[in-house]
């Protein structure tokens, strides 16, 4: 396996010379590659919740990973972050080895995967998510403070900058968990279900964060539930049941066939995506 | 009897002395690696490791032949962290669910130790080994070498938890993002573990391995009710840990035993617990905000407030006659 140095673009294999530079915003002609992964299976005891997936995540773009439940929407993401072991295959990040990639992910873990009654304030929090780069034994100075408190400003939070975490609402909470990635200062975001159990309000201040990261050049790849706004809100798709059903441009493969074979025949959810298909074909509609 | 009591109380005796700050300082580190445990959900298996460790007494025993508290401190040490590594492996291999798993390697371990003990106590009639005394912890056997020994272990302990203290905030709060970060989670979780247990066999003379994990974990429960903040959380932990060792410690020696044992006063390690215990009752029921009596204060005042308000909206209703009202 060749690891391509961050210095010696060119020489990278992973990315064709011609598409390096695109324009911001949803581009027409294909991305580099952010994210390849290589024919993975992970297994729990023995059971196999991903099989032999091999998809390549193109960068600077919105990208939904879609399936029913115990698909390995999840698994996916752990598997591509190195958090579950691979029984086989192997990951790449713009071209590197995970190792060597990490400054350059940010990552949002399901809202529920911590105790809310943890004793810490909701800069705290936001300040984890510079300790990567601090090291071991800096603490984070008027610097790193400075970066969380803009982070916290920029999701609507700065007032409740020194609230406990406990006596915020769910979507307050999602907000501190954006903002701990934004001061990861990363190039690839992975979001577990950011849109769980969120308000209207935090809804739209995710979607539009999103839409700033793709802005500035950065990725986001997000487990997503609500196939009615795929259309609307991600650019690319992955449809999964424990294998790659599809994955694309959500235009070319979010189509009520490749939904199908997802979710095998469950009508209402199919009602449900025929309609979000429906609208986003629609001359006019939202991008 | 009665010198004697203010003997105690007013710390003139140098053994006294030596013995209480050995227990306060064991009570400082065990609340405040208590509070990471507490907080990484190790608590149980804190206890285990605690019980786990009485084998390893005895087997030093047997080595060694005599009381030496380094030695049997290793021993102790080194089947402990068997029983944590035994507790990973169950879990891990095979598919009974950890709190299966950590009694079972609670009471298995715990067996084999007063197995062990009690053919030790029979075999060497003169040198009692004081074996005994760790079970339910005798602060009056330790002496000054031992003192030492915990003063050195609690050093190691709060130097370490001071350095890493950021890492094992993240460490119990998120641990998939610190694994995500590319932070060692994993060493990290070991070296907490190796803490406890190096806090916990630093506190078997004393304490005793029923109740050493208790130290661990009230006055850091104790704790949480006060603070919103870990770090005053860890303070205010390793504060009432100090408070209930000393406490628990001048009581277990001015209070009379039964008559006819030959120690004077009541084992060290029930005592401390009870202290300990009283301050989580104490602080369970009377810290602001998070207590229980706040708890109630703040329902009250909040149903006081609706039936005011309810009885308002209908003056106000009647006031206007009935075609006012939808």
């Amino acid at each position: 396996m060749t690891i391509a140095e961050p210095n010696t673009s060119s020489a990278d294999p992973a990315v064709p010379r011609a598409t390096q530079h695109h324009p911001p915003g949803p581009p027409t002609a294909p991305a580099p590659v952010a994210v390849e992964v290589h024919d993975v299976t992970v297994a729990y005891h023995r059971k196999p919740v991903l099989w032999d997936v091999d998809v390549q995540i193109p960068s600077s773009r919105l990208v939904a990973i879609v399936g029913p439940n115990g698909a390995g929407k999840s698994t996916l993401l752990k598997a591509i972050l190195g958090l579950v072991p691979l029984a086989s295959g192997t990951v790449e990040i713009f071209g590197r080895s995970l190792r060597r990639a990490r400054s350059l992910i940010a990552y949002v873990p399901q809202r529920e995967s911590v105790d809310w009654d943890f004793p810490v304030s909701a800069l705290d929090v936001v300040l984890m998510g510079r300790y990567g780069r601090l090291g071991w034994f800096r603490r984070p100075g008027r610097k790193d403070r400075d970066a969380a408190m803009a982070a916290l400003e920029k999701v609507g939070m700065k007032d409740l900058a020194h609230r406990q975490i406990s006596q915020l609402s769910g979507g307050q909470q999602q907000r501190v968990f954006l903002a701990r990635a934004l001061v990861q200062e990363a190039r690839l975001y992975f979001m577990d279900e950011p849109f769980a159990g969120v308000d209207a309000a935090t809804e739209k201040a995710i979607v539009d964060l999103l839409r700033e990261i793709r802005r500035s050049g950065g990725t986001v790849v997000a487990v997503h539930h609500d196939l009615q706004t795929v259309p609307e809100y991600f650019d690319h798709v992955l449809m999964l049941n424990m294998r790659l059903v599809a994955a694309g441009p959500t235009e070319e493969v979010f189509t009520t066939p490749n939904l199908h074979t997802t979710y095998g025949g469950r009508l209402t959810l199919l009602d449900q995506a025929a309609e979000a298909v429906r609208r986003s074909t629609a001359p006019g509609a939202p991008r | 009897m009665n010198t004697e009591f203010w003997d105690i109380i007013l710390l003139k005796d140098s053994t006294t002395r030596t013995v209480l700050a050995g227990t306060g300082l064991l009570g400082l580190a065990a609340g405040v690696v208590g509070s990471f445990a507490v907080l990484r959900r190790r608590s149980l298996v804190g206890d285990a490791i605690a019980h786990a460790s009485l084998p390893g007494v005895c087997v030093a025993y047997f080595i060694v032949g005599e009381r030496n508290f380094v030695a049997l401190l290793l021993g102790a040490m080194a089947f402990g962290l068997l029983g944590a590594a035994t507790i990973a492996g169950i879990r891990s291999l095979t598919r009974i669910k950890e709190d299966a798993a950590i009694g079972l390697v609670l009471g298995g371990f715990f067996g084999l130790g007063i197995v062990l003990s009690t053919i030790i106590q029979k075999q060497s009639s003169g040198n009692r080994a004081g074996l005994d005394s760790f079970i339910f912890g005798k602060a009056a056997s330790m002496v000054a070498s031992d003192s030492w020994t915990i003063a050195g272990v609690a050093a190691v302990i709060l130097l370490t938890v001071g350095v890493l203290f950021k890492e094992f905030r993240l460490l119990c709060f998120d641990r998939e993002f610190a694994a995500a970060e590319g932070r060692p989670v994993l060493f990290l979780d070991l070296l907490l573990l190796a803490l406890i247990t190096l806090c916990t066999v630093a506190g078997l003379p004393a304490v005793g391995v029923v109740l050493i994990a208790a130290l661990l974990i009230i006055p850091a429960s104790a704790a949480r009710f006060w603070t919103e903040n870990l770090t005053v959380m860890v303070l205010i932990s390793g504060a009432i840990a100090v408070l209930a060792a000393v406490v628990g410690t001048i009581a277990s020696a001015v209070i009379p035993g039964p008559p006819g044992s030959l120690s004077r006063g009541l084992p060290t390690g029930p005592c401390i617990t009870l202290a300990a215990a009283v301050l989580f009752l104490a602080s369970m029921f009377l810290a602001p905000r998070r207590g229980i009596v706040a708890d109630v204060w703040r329902l009250f005042s909040l149903r006081r407030e609706l039936a005011l308000q309810k009885a308002l909206t209908q003056a106000i209703d009647q006031g206007r006659g009935p075609e006012a009202r939808p």
